[in-house]
């Protein structure tokens, strides 16, 4: 009995919050828009019994979805936001990868505090991280005037508002994500693979490329769905830093619903994001097994 | 033998001047004199001033803290609650489900999980305000809380807790006495997680707040868009001392309760 409501209390809040609220995105996604409150119709009225479920599931159709396919906005932002992601999601690895490297190799009585270097900026909230970019990179910002007065250059550099722009702040916001794994293979690397590696006639460089990078491919892996994933939906960054041009789903998914309140589409394009996503989440949770299998 | 070399120094120094300069600048400037955040005026704490007075911004904030406060105290209990089952409950009807629901909203883009919950709000005809906020951050961050304090009771020896129970413990006897202790530190910071993830997260309030309340995020969002202000340099710097004071202190006291449990067990293991 009591085992029964320790199981209860958290399956039926999860539930309530979590499944039923994704079932009725699905639901809206397959309604017609309508202009009331709420805007779309129809809704699910279970007193009717039966016939009502009947006559509800008669009316969905998947106009939504080829509306999705006919406008060329959508496909062109789930299309650059998956660019951007991979983009940005490689930019990160290779800056984020010798900071990881260079931890793991680190004194041992050091590595808690570059740890420690490292999570803090995680803690400190994201949105100030990505304001903090804003006032350098502006036309008139640090940057600019730095570069102006060493002489480097005669005009600003247009950064913010670009692409560019949405790179610097998505490496930048999520470089702990792709550190935090690979730092954490690195760090159980045996020394004594590289030496023999290396007494074996390996150069340095290929050494590491023989011996490092394989044994830390699954850190590697998991820093890159830890940055890909959640970026591919990213809004903050590509609102603030990124400008017109930049195209991206999670900030169209934004504007549908709160510019158009057109809620059926945006119901829609969160349906197809997710099942955009759902590759990559399976993969990911498929290494994070794997690697608690090598552990266990 | 370890190697450390130039290359290991030149890519720390990068590393960590490219993540705490642009911080570093944005506190700077806080204290610039002048409006203009590119230029510097002086010194000046005005700004300061100016924010205290800002009774949208302390609203903001106050709702914020409430809404932090409630929600990861919900969610600690409601997160550990699950970790328990996770781990120890066994099998049951729909486990794979139970599972699926905690690890999901981790991976899960804000945009849907903010957009369901409203749509749920709406469904269901609650108005939206500082309660719905408190419903939706909890929904999030129990899942973390979860996270965290059932790779801790993975670890834990289970037959501590049978040995409270052959001692004539009831299970909630067990694991008040045996198991919080010492899942304690995780529970804790289960909870601090949920806490700051409250109060950094804009997406989902956005979607779950309505016109009687705003939290801070949603504020400083709305402020930001139209440009750099000091007064939000201002309010960033308050916000990063926070967090930065909170975090060294939590970790300080984190590895002093290590060092002290190390102690202890070893005493244990000299008396038996």
């Amino acid at each position: 009995m009591r085992r029964l409501t320790l199981i209860a209390i958290p399956y039926l809040w999860l539930l309530a919050l979590f499944l039923v609220p994704f079932l009725i995105v699905l639901k809206i996604s397959l309604s017609d828009t309508a202009i009331a409150i709420p805007p779309y119709t129809p809704t699910l009225d279970l007193s009717g019994g039966w016939a009502a479920v009947k006559d509800f599931l008669s009316q969905l159709d998947m106009e939504n979805f080829v509306w999705l396919t006919e406008d060329d906005l959508y496909w062109k932002a789930y299309l650059s936001s998956v660019k951007i992601a991979a983009v940005a999601t490689v930019l990160t690895l290779l800056a984020g990868f010798p900071i990881a490297y260079a931890m793991a190799r680190a004194a041992p009585e050091w590595r808690p505090t570059l740890l420690m270097l490292v999570i803090l900026p995680f803690w400190t909230s994201f949105l100030i991280r990505v304001y903090a970019w804003m006032g350098i990179l502006s036309n008139e910002g640090l940057l600019n005037s730095l570069l102006m007065s060493l002489g480097l250059i005669s005009e600003p550099l247009i950064i913010l508002n670009t692409n560019a722009a949405v790179y610097i702040g998505i490496v930048y916001t999520y470089l702990p994500f792709m550190i935090l794994p690979i730092y954490s293979a690195l760090e159980k690397l045996d020394d004594s693979l590289l030496e023999a590696a290396e007494d074996l006639g390996c150069s340095r460089f290929s050494a590491f490329w023989l011996v490092t990078v394989p044994l830390s491919k699954q850190g590697i892996i998991a820093g890159c769905f830890l940055v890909f994933i959640p970026v591919v939906g990213e809004f903050v960054i590509p609102s603030l830093l990124g400008g017109s041009g930049t195209l991206m789903i999670g900030k169209v998914l934004f504007e549908e619903f709160f510019n158009n309140r057109d809620w059926p589409v945006a119901s829609a394009v969160a349906v197809i994001l997710l099942l955009i996503l759902i590759i990559p989440i399976i993969l990911f949770q498929r290494n994070e097994q794997k690697q608690r299998e090598a552990e266990g | 033998m370890r190697r450390f070399s130039a290359f290991n120094v030149v890519s720390l120094t990068l590393g960590f001047a490219f993540l705490y300069l642009p911080m570093i600048i944005l506190v700077i400037y806080s204290f610039n004199a002048s409006k203009l955040v590119t230029v510097w005026a002086g010194f000046s704490t005005k700004w300061y001033a100016e924010l205290l007075q800002n009774e949208a911004f302390l609203d903001a904030a106050w709702v914020t803290i409430r809404v932090a406060v409630i929600s990861s105290t919900i969610a600690t209990v409601l997160g550990t609650m699950a970790a328990y089952v996770l781990v120890r409950a066994g099998r049951f009807h729909g486990r794979t489900l139970f599972s699926g629901m905690i690890y999901a909203p981790l991976v899960m883009p804000e945009v849907i999980t903010g957009l369901s919950l409203l749509l749920l709000f709406i469904g269901i005809g609650l108005d939206r305000g500082i309660v719905t906020i408190i419903l939706a951050h909890t929904t999030f961050s129990m899942c973390y809380v979860s996270v965290v304090v059932s790779s801790r009771l993975v670890s834990f020896d289970q037959s501590l807790e049978e040995a409270a129970l052959d001692l004539g413990c009831t299970p909630f006897e067990a694991f008040r006495l045996v198991t919080l202790p010492i899942i304690a530190p995780a529970v804790i910071s289960g909870w601090l997680l949920a806490f700051t993830l409250s109060l950094d997260d804009l997406v989902i309030a956005s979607f779950t707040a309505g016109p009687s309340a705003t939290t801070l995020p949603i504020k400083i969002f709305s402020a930001v868009r139209l440009g750099v202000s000091p007064e939000i340099n201002a309010l960033s710097t308050i916000m990063i001392g926070i967090v930065t004071v909170g975090v060294i202190s939590a970790s300080l006291v984190s590895k002093r309760a290590s060092v002290r449990q190390r102690a202890d067990e070893q005493a244990a293991v000299r008396a038996s």
